[in-house]
């Protein structure tokens, strides 16, 4: 395992090696921040303490950012034959999908944590409950490992980044899709209260919304991290098929 | 050093590599010859354990690369065809990228086996310049330099002299020549010249199968006063 850190390190910095990282992280910040203070978001106008109005539009915008992340993990590798070279260095195929899997889930972090300026803004304009915001980051950081998680997998299916991101929007879409009241209500509507209810439970959004509002519960946490764990073994899959 | 026993690849239902075998010992320099698509990159890959056999063993210093392939790559240095890199590293990073993940984990030991790989294939002019910016050749000397970097006893090269220029083919030649006495070298080329210039045995392969393996000089004497070329042609028609 110990070859996990020069992957890592490598993943991880090539972000920055290109303008990729400079681009994301400012689309990023400046979407995340212009709709809270959108009339869908009213930052303002709620007159809460809080980075709720800021974190609800996060299940929303990562089913598009994260897959931009994801696209290139395994696509760009195999697209310029750089696979063949990584494959052939004395590594595991678990070592390497860990390597790259946290490199950018440590891109994806520190892209969530530079809106620290948003949290202190709220400090400054009032007193917000400081634990909860913190729940809702580790929340946001959870959900972003499992999105980058899908979107690293459908990267290893495919040479081509655009079919990479595609596949990547539409499995992460479902996963926000699921929990949506208009859906789970339709779904309601054909099979029996319970199934619906159990599909309902793999959205996004449902587990998102308990740590936004300040509950870290054991079942949150494990759903995250669960489906990370799930799709980094079908990444081996894929790799090693 | 390398051995090969009954490897056999389909793709589809096309068999691209049909029971080959073969030895390579250290000293050698093992020439590998064949038309486009006869199967010379498809062996070399099943090797180093990039693609998996359907039938047959590989073994490099005696580890079988299906039973514990980490130990086999430890062992190979492998410039794959077209020398892949990581094109937005510049050529220091990427060494020591290589270097790193090749055991040479502290600072000291890694800018030692990057500096002696920079000097060794000429690559001080351009080391910190990114590798997309780099001309072919020089591209070429990094996928050398990369191969090279942890003094491997294997060493497996896919078209090392492609595309470089005519002094260029000739250093890497003597390179590869000079550290010949201590390693087992596996080239593969559709250069004629280069078998005889540098390689002391050649395997000519048409259609997945071999249809000869001897020295350069064995080869020239099956049709006497004829081209290597001409030779070539007879075997792989």
């Amino acid at each position: 395992m110990s070859q996990i850190r020069p992957l890592f390190k490598r993943e991880f910095l090539g972000y920055f090696r290109s303008p990729v990282a400079y681009v994301f992280l400012i689309s990023f910040l400046v979407i995340s921040v212009s709709l809270a203070f959108s009339r869908y978001g009213n930052f303002f106008k709620n007159g809460t303490a809080s980075l709720e109005s800021y974190f609800i539009f996060f299940p929303w915008l990562f089913m598009f950012i994260v897959p931009a992340v994801g696209m290139r993990l395994w696509s760009e590798e195999k697209r310029a034959g750089t696979i063949e070279l990584l494959f052939t260095l004395p590594i595991t195929t678990l070592e390497a999908v860990l390597g790259k899997f946290l490199a950018g889930w440590a891109f994806l972090t520190l892209a969530i944590l530079l809106s620290f300026p948003m949290a202190l803004t709220v400090g400054f304009l009032g007193q917000p409950d400081w634990g909860v915001m913190a729940a809702t980051y580790l929340g946001a950081i959870l959900m972003a490992g499992a999105y980058l998680g899908i979107c690293a997998l459908t990267s290893a299916l495919t040479k081509n980044q655009v079919i990479s991101f595609v596949l990547s929007l539409a499995a992460c879409a479902v996963f926000v899709f699921l929990g949506l009241s208009s859906f789970t209500t339709t779904l309601e509507s054909i099979l029996p209260v319970s199934v619906a209810d159990m599909v309902s439970n793999f959205s996004f959004v449902t587990h998102f919304d308990a740590f936004t509002k300040g509950i870290i519960d054991p079942k949150d946490v494990i759903f995250f991290l669960s489906l990370m764990g799930f799709t980094l073994v079908l990444n081996v899959v894929a790799l090693e098929r | 050093m390398i051995e090969v026993t009954g490897l056999v690849k389909n793709y589809g239902t096309k068999r691209a590599v049909d029971g080959i075998s073969f030895k390579v010992n250290r000293g050698e320099i093992l020439g590998f010859l064949g038309p486009n698509g006869a199967g010379k990159s498809t062996t070399m890959k099943m090797l180093t354990g990039f693609i998996r056999a359907d039938a047959g063993t590989a073994s490099v210093g005696g580890i079988d690369v299906t039973v514990d392939p980490v130990a086999v790559k430890r062992q190979l240095g492998y410039l794959p065809e077209s020398a892949p890199a990581y094109p937005e590293m510049t050529v220091e990073e990427f060494l020591s990228f290589i270097a790193e993940v090749r055991g040479f984990r502290t600072a000291t030991a890694k800018r030692e086996r990057v500096e002696h790989v920079l000097g060794l294939t000429h690559l001080n002019s351009v080391r910190s310049q990114s590798i997309e910016t780099l001309s072919k050749g020089y591209k070429q000397r990094v996928g050398f330099a990369q191969a090279l970097i942890h003094n491997p006893p294997a060493l497996i090269l896919d078209e090392p002299t492609d595309g470089l220029d005519p002094n260029q083919k000739n250093e890497v030649r003597a390179l590869i020549k000079n550290m010949a006495a201590e390693k087992a070298v596996i080239l593969s080329t559709h250069i004629l010249e280069e078998v005889d210039a540098i390689c002391t045995r050649v395997i000519i392969i048409a259609r997945g199968r071999i249809v000869a393996d001897e020295t350069p000089a064995a080869l020239r004497a099956r049709q006497p006063g004829a081209r290597l070329d001409e030779i070539f042609r007879t075997l792989t028609a």
